[in-house]
């Protein structure tokens, strides 16, 4: 039985009650959090703001951000808000600079972010009839775990193949007939592909629809999955620091992601000055959870930079939407759905004896990410010998895997050939831009 | 004993050998043998100079990454069978060679062999006994 909304009274509640809903949540959040997070409590202190100040959503301007930072600072438990026998399990983010951000949940935190992944595949048109082939990683990752959540808590015949294993997963899919799929967007072309090389053509494959997230695509990859499959292909927004996929999703008209407000308030901010933004306005998403009970977020500054809308959406769902981040407002790049931020590359070259001259490049092929680093050797003698240069390139490259989660091809070069500007090396070279990706 | 060889370290770029072989022509010096290994990114090339100090030096003010490795050189008559007994000689001693490139001369009978392997002294001393004749630096300055 196909429903339109997972959760009908809070996908289509009036937009004057959502808010009334995020001023009482939001006073008892702040409350909580300020008496059982030392760090978010001292950082509150130190901007002179105290619960009582908290009145409503309007106060939300006074409370001080979290950034990526803090939560390294406070790694692993310095933002934890219970005990530890409360949480039932942890998930985490690849790593910066060797620490990753962990995140923990109660079952009530496991519920709420399932619930919301439940509405995105409901809101993509899933329903308890459908099978639901879950191709994210499971794991730490937040993707496999949460879509896994979502599809049970809708009732489908879920599917929960993990990531990889190309040929598996196609068996399957014919097999056992699946409807839906959730992957990330290279993955659900790269699926395309090698169903188009076995000979199959879109009608074969039982899939109506799909949920891609976790890296940047564009409408023309969108276009491109939709035609290769024969389905229709929505997106989905999360951050392990929020709970993971479903914080935001899109519905049927495909125009940007609704945002779960009872559980999250979403502001625009100027990434530069802090200042809240009119909605409308092109700036850095900030998040607070109004639920969480492990890992509280108030106003946590996600990097991203898009623009909100409230504009009556056809599908009847009252929460306002954001449109795919249009960048981003630190140097983190995403590439293969993880997330690579340029101190890690740093930090794996001066582990291994190099200087960070370096370059990273960027490009989309066949609708997947190629990674590249080239790396300038030092100036003493170099090995007379390609095989021990290969072996040196190898070895620094099994290093960055371990570091990054994925394996950058890593070539040497010689000192002093990376074009430099202003004395430092040209670190990014992003080809992906030409097809329109921003991060 | 050993016979200096530059190494060049070349990305597979369009113009690097012009730059390579203009540096070391202006510097008056001549080349008496190369040998280029290559991978798809790289190449490194190899020659034996009558200069090499200051085949260095010209190669690395022209932008060039370069090093120098000892290489072993020998000198053997220009006539079959030559090489096959070099090779032999250090296979029975175990010794391995990781390359080796050969040249020859116009006016002499010899031919020269320039053999990379991982101990030179102990792959020089193992030569000599066994009646070869080593190369060197003076001999290429002089050929």
């Amino acid at each position: 039985m196909e429903n339109k909304y997972f959760q009908p009274e809070a996908e289509t509640m009036p937009v004057e009650e959502i808010k009334k809903l995020q001023d009482e949540k939001l006073v008892k959040q702040i409350r909580y959090v300020y008496d059982n997070v030392k760090y978010y409590r001292d950082l509150m202190d130190k901007k002179g703001v105290k619960p009582e100040d908290i009145k409503g959503t309007e106060d939300l301007c006074k409370l001080p951000f979290l950034k990526k930072d803090d939560l390294r600072e406070a790694y692993p438990y310095g933002l934890l808000a219970t005990d530890l026998k409360d949480c039932v399990r942890i998930h985490s983010t690849s790593g910066t600079t060797g620490k990753r951000v962990v995140a923990f949940y109660t079952q009530n935190d496991i519920d709420m972010w399932e619930e919301c992944c439940a509405r995105a595949i409901v809101a993509a048109g899933g329903s308890s009839d459908d099978v639901c082939q879950v191709c994210y990683g499971y794991g730490l990752f937040t993707g496999g775990s949460g879509l896994h959540g979502g599809s049970h808590k809708v009732g489908c015949l879920t599917l929960p193949m993990s990531s990889g294993n190309t040929d598996r997963q196609i068996q399957f899919m014919m097999d056992l007939g699946s409807t839906f799929l959730c992957c990330t967007p290279s993955y659900a072309s790269y699926l395309g592909e090698n169903l188009k090389e076995k000979g199959y053509s879109p009608e074969d494959n039982k899939l109506k629809a799909g949920i891609f997230g976790a890296e940047p695509w564009t409408e023309e990859m969108r276009r491109d999955i939709e035609k290769a499959l024969g389905i229709k292909a929505y997106d989905i927004y999360g951050l392990t620091e929020l709970s993971g996929p479903g914080v935001a999703y899109e519905c049927s008209e495909q125009s940007g992601m609704h945002i779960n407000e009872d559980h999250f308030i979403a502001e625009i901010i100027d990434p530069d000055t802090g200042e809240v933004l009119p909605l409308g306005s092109k700036g850095e998403l900030v998040f607070t959870a109004l639920d969480k009970e492990a890992f509280p977020m108030i106003r946590y500054r996600t990097r991203d930079i898009c623009v909100l809308s409230r504009e009556k959406c056809s599908c009847g769902r009252t929460f306002v939407k954001m449109t795919k981040p249009m960048g981003r407002s630190d140097d983190m790049m995403i590439i293969r759905g993880v997330n690579v931020f340029p101190s890690q590359i740093e930090t794996v070259l001066l582990n291994n004896g190099y200087a960070p001259n370096y370059q990273i490049i960027l490009d989309r092929v066949n609708n997947s990410d190629t990674f590249d680093i080239n790396v300038e050797m030092g100036t003493e003698d170099f090995p007379d010998s390609p095989k021990i240069i290969t072996a040196k390139e190898k070895k620094l490259q099994d290093a960055m895997k371990a570091m990054l989660g994925i394996n950058p091809k890593i070539h040497l070069v010689a000192p002093k050939t990376i074009p430099r500007s202003e004395g430092k090396a040209v670190r990014l070279i992003d080809k992906r831009r030409r097809y329109g990706i921003t991060i | 004993m050993a016979v200096k060889q530059i190494s060049i370290f070349v990305e597979n770029k369009e113009g690097k050998l012009v730059t390579i072989t203009d540096a070391i022509a202006k510097a008056g010096i001549d080349i008496r043998a190369m040998s280029v290994a290559d991978t798809q990114d790289f190449g490194i090339f190899r020659l034996i100079v009558t200069d090499p100090e200051k085949a260095r030096e010209a190669l690395e003010s022209s932008g060039c990454f370069v090093s120098i490795t000892n290489v072993v050189g020998v000198s053997i008559p220009d006539e079959p069978g030559s090489l096959a007994k070099v090779v032999s000689i250090l296979a029975r001693y175990n010794i391995n060679i990781e390359y080796m490139y050969a040249f020859i001369t116009i006016s002499k009978k010899f031919a020269s062999v320039v053999l990379r392997v991982a101990d030179n002294e102990a792959a020089e001393k193992i030569l000599v006994e066994n009646g070869i004749k080593l190369l060197e630096e003076k001999d290429i300055a002089a050929m």
